[in-house]
């Protein structure tokens, strides 16, 4: 049985126009390759991760551009795709006027009462 | 003290920028100390703990010379507690992920790290008995 | 019944997160975890007695161990005589000791 993680991640567009992504939904991905069950609960400013109309392109310095900005929305739903959970925290989104017809499609969404029961599914935790 | 064990810590942040990365030091310190093995997955900016190149200065605020000054350098504490791990039997590894590595440029690391990826830092936590995630804000 | 050991680095007079960090100790103590709290870094602030740190006093009652890591309270001038009543000082060994001990262990 796959050794499940659940990924809370609140720190929100650190690094990510560097990174071209964000540093730990990339490791979540990786490991889940490696064959880890991963999910991923968004809380605090991570929740604008699930915005759709998101886009960081044209940064350009001097004559040098970037030409891979972050696709923040398209990693989760990758990582939905190979089998990850996403959940979001509902009264975080609304804190911030993020309307759920403005998010991706096919996450979960949870009160914050919902949070400590959640954590008994999973083998490990990790708060980013 | 508590049996052995073998615990796993991964670590974002670089040095000189926030307390995070003492306080990571403090912990590993305190599992070696303890006798506990350990490994050490840096990622992002925490592959600049072990730079080889860190170098001390003087002071002049402070009135020192470099000596005097003793500034604290991360990659001498990785030193020192891998050496005392080597002293009691146990293990401290430290493995950098290869790829922030090599888009920070620092790839001269003190003797004794290694390089790894998503994957390793995933194999030591399946291979230990408690890991313990310190992340970047 | 699960052990958790509850790393907060932050203070909530700064950091927003640090309230729900507070309410999640809470909400898993509620849950008759076994739950310990431990302040480190500037996450000492609010254990110094007299503090506005309600989410803290929250945690407290419901049952949550809280402990403060003695090195960042000398690092801030927080005596023993100092700490809000439900918060003991512990050395950063006791982390060490939950993680040895199996706790599931959450660093904020």
């Amino acid at each position: 049985m796959k050794v499940k993680v659940l990924n809370i991640v609140e720190t929100a567009y650190r690094a990510t126009l560097e990174e071209q992504d964000d540093p730990v939904i990339w490791l979540c991905r990786s490991i889940q390759g490696a064959g880890a069950g991963v999910d991923v609960l968004l809380v605090g400013n991570a929740v604008n991760y699930l915005a759709r109309d998101q886009d960081a392109s044209g940064l350009s310095f001097g004559g040098e551009r970037q030409t891979q900005p972050p696709r923040l929305a398209a990693d989760l739903e990758q990582l939905m795709a190979a089998g990850g959970a996403v959940f979001a925290a509902r009264e975080d989104a609304a804190e911030r006027g993020l309307a759920r017809e403005r998010c991706i499609e096919g996450v979960e969404w949870l009160d914050r009462a919902d949070v400590a029961p959640l954590l008994d599914r999973y083998d490990r935790i990790w708060y980013w | 003290m508590t049996a052995k064990t073998t615990l796993t810590f991964l670590l974002m942040d670089g040095p000189f920028e926030n307390a995070r990365s003492t306080t990571a030091m403090r912990l590993i310190d305190a599992a070696v100390r303890r006798g506990h093995d350990v490994n050490v997955f840096a990622y992002e900016g925490a592959v600049s703990l072990a730079f080889a190149k860190q170098t001390a200065h003087a002071n002049a605020l402070h009135g020192r010379n470099a000596e005097e000054e003793n500034h604290p350098l991360p990659r001498k504490w990785i030193a020192a507690l891998m050496a005392k791990a080597a002293e009691q039997g146990t293990q401290l590894r430290w493995v950098n992920c290869g790829l922030c590595v090599d888009e920070r440029g620092v790839n001269e690391a003190i003797p004794g790290t290694s390089r790894g990826g998503p994957a390793d830092f995933w194999k030591m936590t399946l291979a230990s008995d408690n890991t313990l995630v310190i992340p970047t804000k | 019944m699960k052990k958790y050991l509850l790393i907060e680095s932050n203070d909530p007079f700064d950091n927003r997160g640090v309230e729900r960090f507070y309410g999640l100790a809470a909400q898993l103590a509620s849950l008759d975890h076994q739950v310990t709290l431990f302040l480190v870094q500037n996450g000492v602030l609010p254990a110094r007695r007299g503090a506005a740190a309600p989410g803290l006093e929250a945690a407290a009652a419901a049952g949550v161990e809280i402990v403060a890591d003695d090195f960042s309270l000398r690092e801030r001038g927080i005596d023993a005589a100092s700490l809000a009543p439900a918060v003991r000082a512990a050395p950063i060994d006791r982390v060490i000791d939950e993680l040895a001990a199996g706790a599931r262990a959450i660093w904020h």
